[in-house]
């Protein structure tokens, strides 16, 4: 009658957090499917094709013709041809053209040069235009064309899409969970029996661990076959990486749950604390971007540590010694979010 | 009952002066309580009581702002664990994870507790076998309350904590929590349970403290109450036209009277004294007697005599 129970406390207890979470079948989408589903998007928006011509306007009068012919020719030039001077400067103000090509008979360009785009134009049309005058080039050069994996878009999207979907999971996994056994007074219930209170914590952390295996697994796997995303570093090292920054998120979980009592308010939370890092850490573009005097901010936050980590390791094959900052950036956040977290939740 | 006839046994839960308070309002107010091993000890009060506040609080879940408290010989301050591996509780309106089956849950409860029942035998002491397998968000209203106290059983404790155990439960539902409980204190294990069920108290508890505004205003075996009121039977009546109360109450042997609609209950020390006086007293005056019955008196009865209140009104 009195035997000894078939399962440790923290075995139970993360069996219970699994089962939870695999008969949550809308909790399995946001997971696994939304992050498949985002790089296959962005993938295809962004995949490799080459550039689009430029539109290129000229004025029709004596010898347009000859322009548009010259100018059609490379294919890296779109010509559009307009009546008067006063439509093609119309179409060049609103953006239509980047750059205005006029023969009055002597040739004159019309462009705005604070666009890149209207410079390339300017020297894409005047090189077409001079090589069909008979210019001869004096140094003849060999052109090598680089389209290598791993300088892409999508190379530079799949580790940040995985860095953002750790701090996903980690802050709505756990946030959600607690907030709801709160409110549904499991939490309080638990807390009448031997329990330890950290074997309940740890329970979370280690359901954590086993998605965050399966999840990282599925993304890479998935960049590996849909798109080639290369891995160059060591598997290892992207497997410590995904489980500092699991843990890490899961401490900012933790905090965003630790005295929240309805569900509406953790999201709040949870969303206050993603939804700028989403925007700066350098998930869809690079957090370089931002300003100077704010870098310092950004290379902070968890995210930014993550993704930049993340990004050495399978672009650029670093190993452990060169990411010594990131890691500590991530380190920090996760055991000061425990401390905290520990010391204010409210367990009722 | 060995525990009973043991020499000089200490309670099993014991406090004195408890206090709390939440803000402006005193929840509990000086409240003291001894409760003996192997009886099954009931706080009956309306809603608002402080009955919840009480139970939680020896329960060890909520701190008071006065008061000593002893569980089994033990503080909460000091043996915090200890005491949570002997005990069981089971709370009001607590629910479990809608997406675990039944065993998972119980299975789950017991892996907490150091020692305690096999989850199979719970299922079968609580009549949970058919529903072995099915998720808990699918249960009736009945089964999870079993679920919850046989969740409450898992460490096989030596006191079970019960708050409302069938508050909003079908007539069959109670009876059959009512044989559980039954059952566990017949294994010489102590209960205390709240309840604001006046059949609930009637049926289950040894002894029986009354809960009002925070303070206990009456305590003895449900029997004890009633007959401590010195009037033991209500004369329930109404006539056509109506009396008036100074008609009853000169009665001979009415200790009280109270109306409601139409209705008259009066509580008389004995049937043979009052009732032919009252029929005397209503053929005379030339009253019509539109409908007469008399009941020995419950502990609903000892509750409005004590506060002037029903307990349902609240």
């Amino acid at each position: 009658m009195s035997e000894r129970p078939r399962h440790s406390p923290l075995y139970a207890l993360t069996k219970t957090r699994l089962l939870e979470f695999i008969r949550q079948p809308e909790a399995l989408f946001w997971v696994f499917g939304f992050p498949i589903v985002m790089s296959i998007v962005l993938g295809y928006a962004f995949r490799d094709r080459p550039p689009d011509p430029v539109p290129v306007g000229v004025v029709e009068g004596q010898g347009s013709a000859g322009l548009v012919a010259s100018l059609g020719k490379p294919g890296t030039i779109r010509p559009i041809v307009f009546p008067s001077a006063a439509a093609g400067s119309e179409a060049l103000r609103i953006g239509k053209v980047a750059l205005l090509v006029e023969a009055n008979p002597e040739l004159v360009y019309r462009y705005d040069p604070t666009r890149p785009d209207a410079r390339i134009a300017r020297l894409e049309a005047d090189d077409a235009i001079e090589r069909s005058r008979g210019r001869a080039d004096v140094a003849k050069a060999r052109e090598q064309l680089v389209r290598e994996k791993g300088s892409r878009y999508i190379d530079f999207l799949l580790p940040g899409l995985l860095g953002l979907n750790l701090m996903s999971t980690g802050l709505w996994g756990i946030g959600f969970s607690i907030v709801d056994a709160r409110m549904k007074k499991t939490l309080k219930l638990m807390t009448a029996t031997p329990m330890r209170r950290s074997e309940y914590l740890l329970s979370h952390m280690l359901s954590r661990f086993f998605f965050l295996i399966l999840e990282t697994g599925v993304i890479l796997a998935f960049g590996l076959v849909a798109f080639g995303v290369p891995v160059r570093g060591s598997f290892g090292l992207l497997a410590l990486l995904a489980a500092v920054g699991g843990a890490t998120f899961a401490g900012l979980g933790l905090i965003c749950a630790a005295r929240t009592q309805t569900l509406e308010g953790a999201n709040g939370l949870m969303n206050l604390v993603a939804i700028p890092m989403w925007l700066v850490s350098g998930t869809f573009f690079s957090a370089e971007r931002f300003p100077g005097a704010l870098q310092p901010a950004i290379r902070a936050l968890p995210l930014t540590a993550l993704n930049d980590a993340l990004r050495a390791v399978m672009l650029e094959g670093k190993g452990l010694v060169t990411l010594g900052g990131p890691l500590a950036v991530l380190a920090v956040w996760g055991v000061g979010c425990f401390a905290v977290a520990l010391k204010i939740f409210r367990w009722q | 009952m060995e525990a009973a006839s043991a020499p000089k046994t200490s309670p099993a839960i014991a406090c004195r002066g408890l206090v709390k308070r939440f803000g402006e309002v005193v929840a509990v107010d000086g409240l003291d309580l001894e409760v003996t091993p192997g009886e099954c000890f009931g706080l009956l009060g309306p809603n608002g009581a402080g009955k919840t506040t009480t139970i939680e609080i020896l329960e060890g879940l909520m701190k008071p702002d006065a008061g000593d408290i002893t569980v089994l010989g033990r503080h909460w301050g000091t043996h915090e664990r200890e005491l949570r591996a002997r005990l069981g509780i089971s709370l009001q309106e607590s629910r479990f994870h809608d997406r675990l089956t039944v065993f998972e849950t119980l299975d789950l409860f017991r892996s907490l507790y150091p020692s305690g029942r096999d989850p199979e035998l719970l299922l079968a002491d609580m009549s949970l076998e058919e529903k072995r397998d099915a998720r808990v968000g699918k249960l009736s209203g009945g089964q999870r309350q079993r679920l919850s106290v046989a969740c409450a059983l898992a460490g096989d404790p030596e006191i079970l904590f019960l708050d409302e155990p069938t508050t909003g439960l079908d007539p069959q539902s109670r009876r059959e929590l009512w044989d559980l409980i039954e059952g566990f204190r017949a294994a010489g294990r102590t209960v205390l349970l709240t309840t604001h069920y006046m059949e609930e108290a009637e049926r289950l508890c040894d002894r029986v403290a009354v809960v009002d505004h925070g303070k206990i205003i009456a305590e003895g075996t449900p029997a004890e109450l009633v007959a401590n009121l010195h009037a033991p039977y209500i004369v329930e009546f109404a006539s056509e036209p109506a009396v008036t109360p100074e008609d009853i109450k000169a009665l001979p042997g009415v200790r009280d009277c109270r109306q409601r609609d139409s209705r008259w209950f009066v509580s008389v020390a004995t049937l043979v004294e009052a009732l032919p006086a009252l029929l005397a007293r209503l053929d005379r005056t030339g009253a019509k007697l539109l409908m007469l019955s008399t009941h020995q008196a419950t502990l609903e009865d000892v509750f409005i005599s004590l506060t002037g209140r029903e307990l349902r009104d609240e």
